[in-house]
C-alpha cells in the first residue's frame, strides 16, 4: 500500500474562489492510501513545496498528489520538488482542479464536487504508480529548417551564427518565401527585394548553412536530439554544380505557357525557368509537366543552347537522409482560394485581384513592370475599391474566423502608395474594423486617410457585379451614415484571408506536431512558450504557428532559433520514462503494435517461453525504449492487452475512470 | 463427400500430411463437429461434409500449426478470409497447412428449420452438397416435411462474400454464391433508431446472453493466448458479469477487439445459444471502416495492413470532421 500525501493549492483565488479547497483536504483523507492532507495558498511556491518536502520526510510518503492547475504547467515542477526530497519523481501526480474545474464551472457546490472527483482518480492512480527512472539519449547538432521564406531564412542564420550546422529544406526552386513577392513593406515602405535579398545571399553563402530548394521532407523518424529525416531532393534536370546561371535556356525555351507561380498566374513564365531574378540557387528547374522535351521526347533547345552543359534530362528524385538534433517549422502561409465568395466576382473579372497579386503588379519586375493597369483592357483604373476582411473574421464556415492580422496596415499600404504614384485614382477602403496595434502603425494608417486623401468607409461590400462596360459595380454600404453605398471601380482589390500553406498538414503529422483547426501549428503553451510545439525538438518559426507581419515573423523567427540552440547546446537529454513495455507472457505477436507505431520502436522477437508448464517458441513484441515516445497507440491497439504504458499503464487508467464513476 | 475423403485418404497415405482437420458426424443429423482424423478408417467411417458443416476450422489451425508435420484442412470459401487474417496475425503458419478448398452452396441453420414450426427431428436428407440443394427433406416423429434450401440457410449466407477461395493448395466441389441480401441492411435499421430505442434494441438483445463465452471462443479473430476476459492481470474480468449493464461491457470490448481484422464469418451468431444477432456489432464496424476509409475486407489477402492499423495521409479524421468519405 501507498502512503500517499494530497496537496490542494488555492492557487490564489484561482481555484479557492470556486471550489472549497477545505472540503477537498477532508474528502482526500478519506481516500486509500492517503496519509496526509492539506492546503496552501500558492502550492508552487518555494514554501508550498518546502510543505510537500516536509510532508514526504515527517510521513514517509511514497506518493503525491498535488490538486493544482493543468500539469502542463506546474507537473514538472512538483516532480522536480520531490525528487529532491528524496521521492521518485513519478510518483507524483496532478489532478487538474483549475482548467478542469473552477476555471469553468461557476457554482461552488458542483466545482467542489468535482474537484473531489479530480483527486480521487488521481489517489486511485498513484496507488497503483510504479517508480520510474530516465534514460539517456544523445543530440545530433544538427537543426533543419522546413521551410525558406523570410521565417526560415532568419532562423537558419541566428543557429548557424551559434556556430551550429544547418539545413533548409524548401519546396520551390528558391528561397525567399512570400516576402519575395511583395514590393514594399509597412510601416516604412523599404522595398521587399532590397531588405530580403541580402539576407538570401547571408544565408546561401554561410559555410554553416546548407540550403535544399525544390525539395521536400519526405519521412520523419526519431526523436527530440535525433531525428532522422528522409529530404526528397527533386529532380531539377539541371546540374547545380554546372550551371552559371546565365538564363540562356530561360530565353530560349519555346514553352512559355505555365502560369508564373511567383507572379500568382498573372502572366507565364517558361517551362525551365528560376522563379524571379534574385533567384537563391540562381539555378533553374525543368517544369517536367510543361516541358516539350518531357511531354514529346522533341525539342531538347535548352541542352543545346547551354553552354555549361548543365542540362540532365535523366537527372531523377534523390533522398537525401540526414540526423537531426532540432526541427524548426516555417512552413509559411497562403492566401485562401476564394471559390465559395462568388458575390465578389474574383472568378468572373480579371480586374478583381487579390492584395498579393497587386503586389506583383506594383512590382517592377511584376507582370506589368510596376504599372497599375486593369488586367482586363491594360487601361489605368480611375477608381479603385478595397475590401478588408474577405474571408477573415468570418462567421459562417465559409472563410476563417480569425483576423488576418496583416490586412489592415498592407491595405493602408497599398492605398499611400497607389495615391502617391497616381493622385488622380480614387481609392476606397470598405472595412469591418481597422486594426493598427503595432510600433508606427496606426500613424501610418493615418497617413492614409489624412494626408493621402484615401477614402475610408466602414462597412461591408455585399456584391461586385462585372457590367458589360468593363466597369465594377461596387454594392456596399456605410455603417456610419446609415446609407447604401454603389460606385462604380475599375479595379477591386480583395484583402483576401491568409492560411497556414496546405504542405503544414503533412509536415505536422510527419513530426506529431499538434495543429488546430485552422491548421496552425499549436505552441507548447499559448503564452508562455510560444515558440515551441507540445513535440519536444520541434519549434515554430513564423506564420505556420499564427498570422504574423515581418518584424513578428522575424523576432519569432530568432526566438526559435534560441530555442533551437539551446537544445543543441547539450551533449545528451533526459529521456522520457513513460514508454511502452511488452508482457511477453501475453503477447500473441501479431504485429499490430509494430503496424501502428508511429516511432517504428516495435520489433519482434522469437524467444523461448515457459508459460504455465507450456513450453513453446513465440514470436513476441519488443519495445525500444529509445524510440518509444510513449504515444500509446500501441497499447489501445493490442488486443491482449500485452503492450501497456508505463506511468499510464491501462489498470492505472481504469483506477481513474472507476474512481470517478464511482 | 466421397471425392474429399479419397482425396484425404491419398494424403495421410503419401506422407504429405499427418493428419486431417475436418468435421465428424455427430450424435444429432445437424450437428457435426469439428476434428482430427489421422486413420483412413476414422474418415472412412466418421468424416462428413454437408450443408450443416458451417463451422470454420480456420482458428483450429492455431493449434494444429503447433503439431509435428502438415495438416490437411478444409476450407470453405468464406473460412479461406479468417485463415488469411490469421496468416497476417502470425496465429498460423501457412507451411503447416494444407488447404483445400471446399465447394459450399450455403450452409444450414437448423434453428430456421425448427422456427418453421418442425419438431422432433429425425433425420434431413438434400443437406449433401451434391445437386442443385433446393429442398430438404426432414423427416421427424411427425413424418416428413420439406422445407426449402433457401429458407433454412444461415444468415451469412444471405450476404454470402462469393464463390471463391482466397487461399488454397486445391480445390474440389463446385460453389455457389448465394448472395440475396443487402449486408449492412440490418445495421441500417438500428443506426435510424433513436438512441433510446436503439438502447432498448441492445438491452433486449444482450441480456438474453448467459456469458457461455461460445461466439469467444468459436471466434477466428478471438485469438489470443490469453483472452483479457480470463487474464488476472487486468480489471476487465470483472466487467463481464451479468448484470445489466457489464454484460454489454463484454460484447462491447469483443467488438472493439476484432475490429477491423473480423472478417464477418458469422461463426459468433451461428454458435450463440440465445440467438443473438452477435454479428452486427461487428458489421457495424466494418460499415464504418468502408465510410471512412474505403472499401475493405479482412482476410482478403494476408499480407496488407488492414485500415485500423495503418496511416495515410488521406484518412478521414472522425474525430475531428465527424464526416464520412
Amino acid at each position: 500500500m501507498q502512503r500517499i500525501g494530497v496537496f490542494v493549492c488555492h492557487c490564489g483565488s484561482n481555484i479557492a474562489a470556486t471550489v472549497d479547497v477545505k472540503k477537498v483536504v477532508e474528502m482526500a483523507r478519506l481516500e486509500p492510501g492517503v496519509v496526509h492532507a492539506e492546503d496552501y495558498q500558492y502550492m508552487c511556491s518555494e514554501v508550498g513545496q518546502a510543505k510537500i518536502a516536509a510532508a514526504i520526510h515527517e510521513k514517509h510518503l511514497t506518493g503525491v498528489v498535488v490538486c493544482s492547475c493543468s500539469p502542463r504547467m506546474h507537473e514538472a515542477t512538483f516532480r522536480k520538488a520531490a525528487e529532491k526530497a528524496g521521492l521518485n519523481p513519478y510518483m507524483v501526480e496532478i489532478a487538474n482542479i483549475r482548467e478542469h474545474c473552477s476555471w469553468i464551472h461557476k457554482n461552488i457546490e458542483e466545482a467542489t464536487e468535482k474537484a473531489v472527483i479530480l483527486a480521487r482518480a488521481a489517489i486511485a492512480k498513484v496507488n497503483l504508480n510504479a517508480p520510474l527512472k530516465a534514460g539517456e539519449s544523445r543530440v545530433t547538432k544538427r537543426a533543419l529548417v522546413i521551410g525558406g521564406g523570410i521565417a526560415g531564412i532568419q532562423t537558419a542564420l541566428d543557429i548557424a551564427d551559434a556556430g551550429y550546422e544547418v539545413d533548409i529544406v524548401e519546396k520551390t526552386p528558391s528561397i525567399g518565401g512570400r516576402m519575395s513577392q511583395l514590393d514594399k513593406t509597412f510601416p516604412t515602405l523599404d522595398c521587399s527585394a532590397c531588405i530580403l535579398t541580402p539576407k538570401m545571399v547571408e544565408a546561401s553563402a554561410h559555410e554553416k548553412i546548407n540550403i535544399y530548394t525544390y525539395s521536400e521532407v519526405e519521412k520523419v523518424t526519431g526523436f527530440v536530439g535525433d531525428f532522422t529525416v528522409d529530404i526528397r531532393k527533386k529532380a531539377r534536370s539541371v546540374d547545380m554544380t554546372k550551371c552559371t546561371g546565365c538564363g540562356v535556356c530561360q530565353e530560349k525555351c519555346p514553352s512559355k505557357k505555365a502560369p508564373s507561380e511567383f507572379n500568382r498566374g498573372l502572366n507565364n513564365r517558361s517551362a525551365i525557368y528560376t522563379p524571379f531574378a534574385q533567384a537563391i540557387p540562381n539555378v533553374p528547374v525543368i517544369d517536367r509537366e510543361h516541358c516539350i522535351k518531357f511531354k514529346t521526347g522533341k525539342c531538347g533547345l535548352c541542352e543545346k543552347v547551354c553552354q555549361a552543359g548543365a542540362i540532365d534530362y535523366t537527372q531523377k528524385d534523390e533522398i537525401i537522409t540526414e540526423k537531426y538534433g532540432a526541427i524548426v517549422v516555417a512552413t509559411g502561409f497562403d492566401t485562401i482560394k476564394l471559390d465559395k465568395y462568388d458575390e465578389y466576382a474574383y472568378s468572373q473579372s480579371k480586374d478583381v485581384i487579390t492584395s498579393l497579386e497587386l503586389e506583383r503588379i506594383m512590382n517592377a519586375a511584376g507582370p506589368t513592370k510596376g504599372h497599375l493597369e486593369r488586367l482586363s483592357d491594360g487601361k489605368p483604373p480611375k477608381n479603385m475599391v478595397f475590401i478588408q476582411c474577405v474571408g477573415s473574421r468570418c462567421s459562417d464556415n465559409r472563410g476563417k474566423s480569425y483576423c488576418s492580422k496583416i490586412c489592415c496596415m498592407y491595405t493602408a499600404k497599398h492605398a499611400m502608395l497607389i495615391r502617391d504614384k497616381y493622385p488622380d485614382v480614387n481609392v476606397t477602403v470598405f472595412y469591418i474594423d481597422v486594426r493598427t496595434p503595432g510600433k508606427n502603425f496606426d500613424e501610418f494608417y493615418r497617413r492614409a486617410v489624412e494626408d493621402y486623401g484615401v477614402n475610408y468607409i466602414k462597412g461591408q461590400v455585399g456584391k461586385v457585379a462585372p457590367q458589360p462596360n468593363g466597369q465594377l459595380l461596387v454594392q456596399g454600404v456605410d455603417l456610419i451614415d446609415n446609407k447604401q453605398i454603389l460606385m462604380e471601380a475599375d479595379m477591386v482589390v480583395l484583402a483576401t484571408a491568409i492560411e497556414p500553406d496546405p504542405s503544414v498538414r503533412k509536415i505536422a503529422t510527419m513530426l506529431t506536431a499538434s495543429i488546430d483547426t485552422n491548421n496552425f501549428l499549436t505552441e507548447a503553451h499559448a503564452k508562455l512558450r510560444p515558440v515551441e510545439s507540445p513535440t519536444a525538438g520541434v519549434f515554430l518559426s513564423g506564420v505556420c504557428q499564427g498570422p504574423k507581419d515581418i518584424p513578428e515573423t522575424v523576432a519569432q523567427a530568432g526566438a526559435a532559433a534560441v530555442k533551437a540552440i539551446g537544445l543543441l547546446a547539450k551533449d545528451k537529454l533526459m529521456t522520457n520514462p513513460c514508454t511502452a513495455k511488452s508482457d511477453e507472457l501475453l503477447c500473441n505477436g501479431c504485429s499490430q503494435c509494430a503496424n501502428v507505431c508511429p516511432y517504428g520502436a516495435i520489433s519482434y522477437e522469437t524467444k523461448l517461453i515457459n508459460d504455465h508448464g507450456i513450453r513453446e517458441e513465440r514470436r513476441v513484441a519488443v519495445v525500444n525504449n529509445a524510440l518509444c515516445q510513449g504515444c500509446g497507440a500501441c497499447t489501445v491497439t493490442c488486443p491482449s492487452g500485452a503492450m501497456d504504458l508505463q506511468g499510464f499503464s491501462n489498470r492505472q487508467i481504469l483506477a481513474e475512470v472507476d474512481a470517478i464513476c464511482r | 463427400m466421397q471425392e474429399i475423403i479419397n482425396r484425404a485418404k491419398e494424403l495421410l497415405a503419401d506422407g504429405t500430411v499427418a493428419r486431417v482437420l475436418g468435421w465428424r458426424i455427430g450424435d444429432l443429423p445437424y450437428n457435426p463437429e469439428p476434428s482430427y482424423f489421422e486413420t483412413a478408417e476414422d474418415l472412412e467411417k466418421n468424416f462428413v461434409y454437408d450443408g450443416f458443416c458451417g463451422a470454420n476450422l480456420s482458428k483450429y489451425m492455431i493449434e494444429g500449426s503447433k503439431l509435428e508435420g502438415k495438416t490437411l484442412v478444409f476450407l470453405k470459401p468464406c473460412d479461406t478470409y479468417s485463415f488469411n487474417q490469421l496468416i497476417k496475425e502470425n496465429r498460423v503458419d501457412r507451411e503447416k497447412a494444407y488447404i483445400i478448398g471446399v465447394g459450399c452452396k450455403g450452409k444450414l441453420d437448423v434453428e430456421k428449420i425448427k422456427a418453421q414450426g418442425i419438431k422432433g427431428i429425425l433425420s434431413i436428407s438434400g443437406a449433401e452438397i451434391e445437386g442443385d440443394a433446393e429442398t430438404l427433406t426432414v423427416n421427424t416423429l411427425y413424418g416428413d416435411k420439406t422445407v426449402a434450401y433457401k429458407d433454412a440457410m444461415l444468415e451469412r449466407c444471405h450476404v454470402c462474400k462469393g464463390k471463391e477461395h482466397m487461399i488454397f493448395d486445391e480445390e474440389i466441389g463446385e460453389s455457389k454464391d448465394t448472395k440475396d441480401a443487402d449486408r449492412f441492411a440490418e445495421v441500417e435499421k438500428i443506426e435510424a433508431m433513436k438512441p433510446e430505442e436503439k438502447f432498448a434494441y441492445f438491452q433486449k438483445e444482450l441480456s438474453k446472453c448467459i456469458r457461455c463465452n461460445a461466439c469467444r471462443n468459436v471466434c477466428p479473430a478471438c485469438s489470443c493466448r490469453k483472452c483479457v476476459f480470463d487474464s488476472t492481470k487486468f480489471d476487465s474480468a470483472q466487467k463481464a458479469n451479468a448484470d445489466s449493464f457489464e454484460e454489454k461491457m463484454f460484447h462491447i470490448i469483443r467488438a472493439f477487439h476484432v475490429a477491423g481484422r473480423c472478417t464477418d464469418c458469422g461463426e459468433c451468431s451461428r454458435v450463440c445459444p440465445q440467438g443473438i444477432p452477435l454479428h452486427l456489432f461487428n458489421r457495424k464496424f466494418i460499415k464504418d471502416i468502408d465510410e471512412f476509409y474505403g472499401d475493405y475486407q479482412a482476410g482478403a489477402d494476408a499480407e496488407s495492413k488492414g485500415p485500423l492499423t495503418s496511416f495515410t495521409f488521406g484518412d478521414v479524421e472522425p474525430g475531428v470532421t465527424g464526416g464520412r468519405r
